[in-house]
């Protein structure tokens, strides 16, 4: 029997090494970017960099108050956007059933997931400062304090966009605790909150864990939201204010106050700075900076992720 | 057995307990709260549409509907032009978000295009092509990618992409929409890819396993039957990618050029939709008609992305409901 | 003379629109053991988790018909469904203890009925681990993760954190079927030790063990309650033809 010899599939090698060009291409042009960006970025960095303010119409000097705006927003952030996610996510996994109303909340959730960041800008500026921050100050008598831009409604307003995020990831840790643990619970006579309380949600942590990391890394990395909610190019102050009761005074952070941030502070600097040439290298830095925070907080995210899948693989 | 003996027990059985009231209240009132918890993204998108069109709308009170797509200007000799402008500031002001929208488009398409081709190439290979252990290394490089802020891509495309595509291709506006094209490509790439290997990797393989059974090559697999089969989830992936494309802000505010110019040539500056609130809004007095028609802006584009979504969503469900990807 | 202790009449379970028990009617006695048998889909496990209503954590299912354990109606609507599951225990196919310590394990029923006392949760660890018949390969390891323990090991500890909350009946789904000949064995012997004070229902699919194990014995088949009588009447003269074929393995 004559056994014909197979013509090589030619086109079909040709795509497929296509394919994988293509994606070592990208590679590739990552890499060169952020080596541009280290390179040109790394000379520039130095602890009082990191810590000092900006000085001479930002040709020198900092980006300390920046990361300082940027830590204190993302810290309310979470504050507001954790348990609120964590709890929306219990509601959907643990206590409803699938039907109509639930699926809607799902497509909501992935819907606010796709709203525009300058449409939250808006939303923040139309709901949280004109509408809630105005009544705060109508009711409380306060003048103009919470009815204009400050570190509290840009905080709330990222809160809303990573939202998406805490719910997906802790929705992922909820389903990955077995069913045959809630199982085990009901049968030995415990209510429904006792088993989420005692069983689920314990194995579900690191998950959340997870979730806010990325929540913090995304909400750092945010720009067009917070340009008209509070971000400045330059203060004079930090947003502290001293909280004294008795004769005792501790230094807090004032959400009412004006703030910097690190993402905005590229923007302004890149876009608008009066000397370009001597500033772009201290532009480079906050890059450089901003960049390294990021993928700090997505790998640690990504491994953390990464090992409790492998846990539960094993149990 | 004496039936009348086993249901005479029941009065004080330890199984008649009832659900105490107590009990009963407490898990209620947990349920009621977290069931409170649960419907906040559904109110939030809710919130988001009121407020939008809440201030939007009264742009409508002084400028008319027909305004926002042109205006027919009479000048000096008598003669009426119409004209599509967007030039709130000027003596006339003018509202078309026709330039706009062009805008929008002219670097949104561009850029989904390029991001599709890269992006479904990439997915392809990760799903099928790179082998498994290189792959567990490789997927979480997309994510990395798809991490890093966008005001870190604007910048880079402004300092060194503008130049470098200045220097190759000589176009007429130094930073154009063909530049923020190539910079929206790289918030896109990963988003497109990532969500085409998700597609592809829930094919179950017993349909590889039946194409390599009759003999076909790995690329015959792919081309013929792998992708036709994810056909859904990977359009599904460039709705999306197009939607973030038409939502993005910092890198068309930093590389497009700011003019809001009326054309489709992609090497000139364009203003896109979103550009155009970032830029304006902090310079706009509120209560003002130019400060209502940023937010009737806000409520275009949120509507535009709104459904872009929401026809992403039905395709991603309906390829659940049949089970295939 | 026997008592009963659960008494189902004319139940019905449906899943949407499929129909999985029909018109089941039966009588379970008190302190003995009872085995559900029959091929795999034929509802055993279903019919089991009727009897601490463990089915209403399911989306979808509709229950028609009465279940009286001591003659109360345990589906009644204001019954406490919590007080029926310490009473009723069970004992899942594959050991689903929590990842935690084995004390942590068997002291988590107790707990959540609000016993605190430590001298208290230490004696019920003592008891139950006994009476599971582990205590010795136990005792010195209480503070360690109770998933290092082999998988029969860990299904004799299922049983004693079962036994910890002090029910009446445990209830046993296919409860050595993971597991080798010698911890079976094991499994066997425990069960043989505690239906003198405890009421046992067991489904299986192997007609040996129903045959060693029980003293009644349920033939169920496609929803329906073929046959319920004596085990050594049901293993040697099968009143019907269905159930003698399933006994001669005819189908399985």
């Amino acid at each position: 029997m004559e056994v014909k010899k197979r013509k090589k599939d030619i086109f079909g090698n040709v795509s497929l090494g296509l394919v994988r060009l293509t994606f070592f291409f990208l590679v590739f042009v990552l890499i060169l970017l952020l080596g541009k960006i280290f390179i040109e970025g790394i000379g520039v960095i130095s602890l009082e960099f990191l810590i000092d303010s900006p000085k001479n119409n930002m040709t020198g000097g900092g980006i300390g108050p920046a990361i300082f705006g940027t830590i204190a927003v993302t810290l309310f952030m979470v504050l507001f956007a954790v348990p609120l996610g964590v709890f929306s996510a219990i509601y959907l996994n643990e206590y409803a059933n699938d039907t109509f109303f639930t699926r809607i909340i799902r497509t909501s959730i992935n819907n606010l997931a796709g709203v525009p960041s300058i449409v939250f800008g808006l939303f923040g500026l139309g709901f949280f400062i004109l509408f809630i921050g105005k009544g705060l100050d109508d009711v409380l008598q306060t003048g103009l304090l919470f009815g204009q831009p400050a570190l509290l409604w840009a905080s709330t307003t990222l809160a809303v966009l990573v939202l998406p995020i805490v719910i997906v990831s802790t929705l992922e840790a909820l389903n990955s605790v077995p069913k045959s643990h809630r199982d085990a619970s009901y049968g030995l006579g415990a209510t429904r909150w006792q088993t989420i309380k005692n069983v689920v949600l314990p194995q579900a942590r690191p998950g959340i864990l997870t979730g806010t990391i990325l929540a913090i890394s995304r909400g750092a990395g945010e720009t067009a939201p917070i340009l008209f909610l509070g971000a400045a190019f330059f203060l004079p102050n930090l947003p502290i204010a001293d909280l004294c009761i008795g004769g005792y005074c501790i230094p807090m952070i004032n959400p009412t106050e004006q703030f910097m941030y690190l993402a905005y502070h590229i923007f302004i600097m890149a876009t608008q700075s009066s000397n370009p040439t001597k500033t772009l290298p201290l532009q480079y830095g906050a890059t450089l900076v901003l960049i390294v925070l990021t993928f700090l907080l997505n790998i640690t995210a990504i491994i953390f992720r990464y090992r409790f899948r492998k846990i539960l693989g094993r149990l | 057995m004496e039936e009348k003996d086993f249901y005479s027990k029941s009065a004080d059985s330890k199984y008649a307990k009832r659900i105490g009231r107590f009990t009963r209240l407490k898990e209620s009132a947990i349920k009621l709260f977290f069931a409170v918890n649960g419907t906040m993204a559904l109110i939030f998108i809710i919130l988001i549409f009121a407020f939008l069109f809440k201030e939007g709308l009264r742009a409508l009170d002084h400028i008319g509907l027909m305004d926002f797509l042109f205006l027919d200007r009479t000048d000096a000799s008598g003669t009426v032009e119409r004209v599509f402008q967007w030039y709130p500031t000027s003596e006339e002001p003018r509202y078309s978000l026709v330039p706009l929208i062009i805008g929008t488009l002219l670097t949104a398409i561009p850029a989904t295009i390029i991001s599709t081709l890269l992006g479904v190439g990439a997915g392809i290979y990760l799903s099928e092509v790179a082998n498994p252990k290189l792959k567990e290394f490789l997927k979480p490089l997309i994510e990395l990618f798809a991490g890093i802020p966008t005001v870190v891509l604007g910048f880079i495309m402004l300092v060194v992409g503008a130049s470098f595509f200045n220097d190759l291709l000589n176009p007429a506006n130094r930073l154009n929409a063909f530049v923020a094209a190539i910079g929206l490509s790289f918030v896109i790439i990963p988003i497109i890819a990532s969500l085409t290997e998700d597609a592809l990797h829930s094919i179950p393989n017993e349909l590889r396993m039946a194409s390599y059974g009759l003999g076909a090559t790995k690329w015959q697999t792919i081309s013929r039957v792998i992708l036709p089969a994810a056909f859904s989830g990977v359009s599904a992936s460039i709705i999306l990618g197009f939607g973030r494309a038409i939502g993005e802000t910092m890198i068309v505010l930093m590389c497009a050029g700011n003019a809001a110019n009326l054309t489709a040539n992609i090497f000139l500056s364009v203003r896109t939709m979103t550009a155009t609130i970032a830029a304006e809004m902090g310079e706009v007095s509120q209560g003002s008609d130019h400060y209502y028609s940023l937010f009737f802006i806000g409520i275009v584009l949120f509507t535009l992305t709104f459904f872009l979504n929401l026809i992403a969503e039905i395709i991603i469900n309906k390829m659940r409901k049949k089970n295939t990807f | 003379m026997k008592e009963t202790k659960i008494v189902v009449k004319n139940l019905n379970l449906f899943y949407g629109d499929k129909q999985a028990l029909k018109n089941i009617t039966i009588e379970i006695p008190s302190k003995r053991v009872t085995a559900f048998i029959g091929p795999s889909g034929c509802g055993k496990s279903t019919f089991l988790r009727v009897l601490n209503r463990m089915n209403d954590l399911i989306d979808h299912v509709k229950i028609e018909g009465e279940v009286y354990i001591d003659g109360v109606n345990i589906y009644d609507k204001s019954l406490d469904i919590v007080n029926l599951r310490k009473n009723v225990g069970m004992v899942f196919q594959k050991s689903n203890l929590f990842p935690k310590t084995i004390y942590e394990n068997i002291v988590y029923g107790p707990r959540i009925n609000g016993i605190r006392d430590k001298k208290l949760l230490d004696e019920i660890v003592e008891r139950t681990l006994n009476q599971a018949a582990i205590w010795d390969e136990a005792k010195d390891r209480l503070n360690e993760n109770a998933l290092s323990l082999s998988g029969g090991q860990q299904q004799r500890l299922c049983i004693a954190r079962a036994l910890a909350v002090e029910p009446e009946i445990i209830l046993m789904d296919e409860p050595a079927s993971a597991l080798d000949p010698i911890s079976t064995a094991k499994i066997e012997e425990l069960i043989h030790d505690l239906k003198k004070e405890y009421t046992i229902v067991i489904v299986t699919h192997n007609m040996q063990q129903a045959a060693r194990v029980s003293d009644q014995t349920a033939f169920f088949y496609l929803g329906e309650l073929i046959e319920f009588d004596r085990t050594t009447t049901i293993f040697t003269k099968p009143a019907k033809k269905q159930t003698e074929d399933y006994i001669t393995g005819r189908f399985g």
